[in-house]
């Protein structure tokens, strides 16, 4: 995890959860949802979290990693800026999503599940996203791309570069202004 | 008795009315009505860019028009589908409107009365001048119990629904014996859509006859095939017939809580529910007094975390419980001791969902519906190599040939049928000899396949078998909850074993030990995962054992699929000298130009992902696939 960047924004992520924490009752019940819910305010299961989260419901830490890690919902990392989603639902498998899947990796220089070290790009593969007649389907962010080919994963990777240097450039001129 | 029914009943008339009145209101203004289709399918395919642009072309005309969020009608390829109704026509239905058709309509349909037939899906209503839908194979044959109201009422619009007949089956309900409405239930023959199609009412009555005095219903909408989509179309488009279900389902078993168990991946169902119940409290339907009767009822969403095997309903409560979705041995039965130890009905949607009409038009009607020993309807989102994929409801009994073929209109581009591959990764695949079978619990069960989720997916001649037994292979395995040695380590060994098959490094005797292992595997797992998990294998094994032979014989793929096995060159005979369509669209720079000027495949490079089949223009159509891949001529790469 050292060769992650801290971001700003989880500065203030445990006096977050810690607050949020107190309007769950101290009961197991309540595990799933809790942890739904720092996943939903902060994208990810930080260890400090999960800390918290055991001292609320007096449950051993290991505990609640063994009911975290079962389900598939729960990311252990933080993601990346821009996350990408592959769909490998049987539809998208049958016209060759994981072609999609692996032209991601390689222009990323990462594997499914993994972020790229810069954290501009998340990668993961997703059991269909329920717009089978577009397949093969990868969602960028919110948006979902349809009829999916190698060609427009570097098309669609070069947008983003593309924007990104935009913002680089305005910024430059806007300090030297 | 009599004094209490009629003020129940004259309550609802009252509401019923009421909500007719504001629905009246609001479409009497002879404005034109344009319905978008806005459950996760239409917004796939880019509904939200086609509303906006309708409302950026009315504000720029100064058109007056309404402008209603709808459902989904399960016409998946025809996204973003919008149904127009402009005073002096009939009601229109739209598909793939792209934001330039929405500025295209508004200004020839709502401007000048030109309603660009090119655009056309269909009339949804008989008329004179648009061939109306229900003309079509595709909703003639649609038998639509479930998903009546779905893609016609804005979800989101308790009105709607109650304008439309909605809530009536639970006021007539609550005016019944709650062993009544079991028996009703049982009489329809209503059986568990979640795929194992146990009676209905049987459940209803094993929970009613605890002693226990607290009881829950659950209903599952834990989907989690990755190929079935009917359980979150059904939450989005019409979250109330559900909740209406459900809430008969509480007053038929004695339950005063009920909980919604929705996969958290689908959000926008989790929100439409989450509304919808909310609604239904404002409306006196949940509480304290369900619509004014001593009934009480209580409804809450739990959102599941991405667990295929939460489906199962023991391993649901483990979820809500707050552990790992482990299965727990039955019995006992959930019914007997189920969440927190108390009697718990778990219902799926679909299910539940038939439940209103059931009580509505009564156990005779539901009974006409389907076949004898599975009445009522069937939905399947029949994907993969068809024309027309989506949600389509059919009466049980209907064959598979109707299906695939009628409608939806087969597989593209004149390829030829292969194998449909029902029920998902517990489902089995049936070839061209079983089209005939008719669908139900039953028949399916019997050919090898089952109802299970109800994904279907279509193979043509270019799907591999042993590849799509592999796929399903890998999803159990790693949804395997590990419980069971046999489905935690027995799966693993039949997934490695295909692998191997697939690359072309399959052995003598391989074949065997698949067979033997998935027998094992069946015969050693508690729950339906690890017994069904081997279903893909043991069914393609059945029907398609060539195909497998051919991978370990001959290392060789006949449908071309598997990468390992398969090989692309170009026909120097072919190319086209001078032309580089393919050299761009390679994503490795595998292509190179040969000494005579045409390009060539450097099969090191290559990664076989078939752009340059699609890049070479169709006169020259030099690229070529083949398997095995030594089949492939080998070009030197010249130096430079």
């Amino acid at each position: 995890m050292n060769d992650v960047a801290k971001l700003p924004e989880e500065e203030g992520m445990l006096e977050d959860i810690v607050g949020q924490l107190m309007e769950f009752p101290k009961s197991r019940d309540s595990l799933i949802p809790v942890l739904q819910m720092i996943q939903h305010r902060h994208s990810y299961l930080s260890p400090q979290a999960i800390e918290s989260v055991a001292a609320h419901l007096q449950l051993s830490i290991s505990e609640i990693y063994g009911v975290a890690t079962f389900y598939n919902q729960f990311r252990f990392h933080p993601p990346g800026k821009h996350q990408i989603k592959v769909c490998l639902g049987t539809a998208c498998h049958v016209v060759g999503g994981d072609i999609i899947l692996e032209n991601f990796e390689r222009k990323l220089g990462i594997r499914d599940g993994e972020t790229t070290p810069d954290r501009e790009f998340g990668l993961e593969r997703v059991a269909c996203v329920g717009c089978c007649a577009l397949a093969p389907v990868a969602v960028v962010d919110e948006t979902t791309h349809g009829h999916m080919a190698p060609s427009k994963v570097e098309g669609l990777l070069l947008g983003f570069q593309i924007m990104k240097d935009q913002a680089e450039r305005e910024n430059r001129t806007r300090d030297e202004n | 008795m009599k004094t209490d029914q009629e003020p129940l009943a004259a309550r609802f008339a009252r509401l019923e009315d009421e909500c007719r009145k504001r629905v009246q209101a609001k479409t009497s203004s002879h404005v034109p009505v344009i319905s978008i289709g806005m459950a996760t399918c239409g917004l796939a395919a880019g509904a939200q860019e086609t509303k906006t642009a309708f409302e950026d072309i009315l504000r720029e005309k100064g058109i007056v028009a309404r402008i209603e969020n709808v459902g989904c009608l399960g016409h998946c390829y025809a996204e973003p589908l919008v149904i127009i109704e402009n005073p002096g026509f009939p009601p229109i239905a739209y598909h793939e409107v792209t934001p330039g058709k929405a500025r295209a309509l508004v200004r020839a349909f709502l401007e000048d009365g030109d309603p660009l037939f090119e655009y056309v899906l269909g009339a949804m209503e008989e008329n004179e001048l648009i061939p109306a839908v229900n003309d079509f194979p595709r909703f003639q044959l649609e038998k639509r119990v479930v998903m009546e109201l779905s893609g016609t009422i804005d979800p989101a619009d308790l009105d709607a629904y109650i304008a439309a007949g909605g809530y009536g089956a639970l006021a007539k309900a609550l005016d019944l014996q709650p062993e009544e409405v079991t028996r009703l239930v049982l009489e329809s023959g209503l059986r568990g859509r979640g795929g194992a199609g146990f009676p209905t009412g049987l459940k209803w009555q094993g929970a009613r006859s605890s002693h226990q005095k607290e009881r829950y219903v659950i209903c599952n909408a834990d989907e989690g095939d990755p190929g079935a989509y009917m359980d979150r179309t059904i939450l989005e488009s019409n979250p109330h017939q559900v909740l209406e279900g459900l809430a008969i389902c509480a007053y038929a078993v004695g339950a005063s809580r009920a909980i919604i168990y929705v996969r958290a991946e689908y959000p926008l169902a989790v929100s439409m529910m989450s509304k919808a119940i909310v609604q239904a409290k404002d409306y006196g339907i949940l509480g304290d007094s369900v619509l004014g009767s001593p009934f009480q009822l209580e409804g809450t969403v739990f959102q599941g975390s991405g667990a295929f095997v939460c489906g199962e309903e023991t391993a649901l409560i483990q979820s809500i419980q707050g552990r790992r979705g482990m299965p727990q041995h039955r019995p006992p039965y959930p019914v007997q001791s189920g969440l927190w130890g108390k009697p718990t009905v778990i219902n799926n949607v679909k299910t539940l969902a038939s439940v209103p009409p059931i009580v509505k038009r009564g156990s005779d009607w539901y009974r006409s519906v389907g076949s004898v020993r599975s009445p009522g309807t069937a939905i399947f989102s029949v994907v993969g190599k068809v024309i027309h994929p989506g949600l389509v409801e059919i009466p049980m009994g209907t064959s598979l040939r109707t299906l695939i073929f009628n409608i939806c209109g087969g597989p593209p581009r004149q390829k030829a049928f292969k194998a449909v591959q029902i029920g998902g990764p517990s489902g089995g695949c049936l070839p061209e000899s079983f089209l005939d079978t008719p669908v139900d619990f039953d028949s399916l069960t019997q050919a090898g396949a089952m109802m299970g989720s109800g994904g279907m997916v279509v193979m043509d001649e270019d799907s591999c078998m042993v590849n799509v037994a592999r796929y399903f292979l890998e999803f159990t395995q790693k949804e395997s909850c590990g419980k069971c040695t046999f489905c935690r380590i027995g799966t693993r060994h039949l997934l490695n074993i295909l692998d191997r098959i697939t690359r072309g490094e399959g052995a003598e005797g391989d074949l065997e030990t698949l067979e033997v292992l998935s027998l094992d595997i069946k015969e050693g797992s508690l729950c339906g995962l690890g017994k069904t998990a081997p279903n893909p294998i043991l069914t393609s094994l059945l029907y398609f054992r060539d195909e497998y032979e051919a991978h370990i014989r001959e290392k060789r793929c006949p449908a071309l699929m598997c990468r390992t096995l398969t090989a692309f060159y170009i026909d120097l005979d072919r190319c086209a000298r001078g032309c580089d369509a393919c050299v761009g669209s390679c994503p490795v720079e595998a292509i190179f130009t040969t000494k005579g000027r045409k390009k060539a495949v450097d099969q090191n490079l290559c990664v076989k992902c078939g752009e340059c089949v699609a890049a070479c223009p169709a006169e020259y159509d030099a690229v070529r696939k083949v398997s095995p891949p030594d089949r492939a001529p080998i070009i030197e790469r010249p130096e430079d």
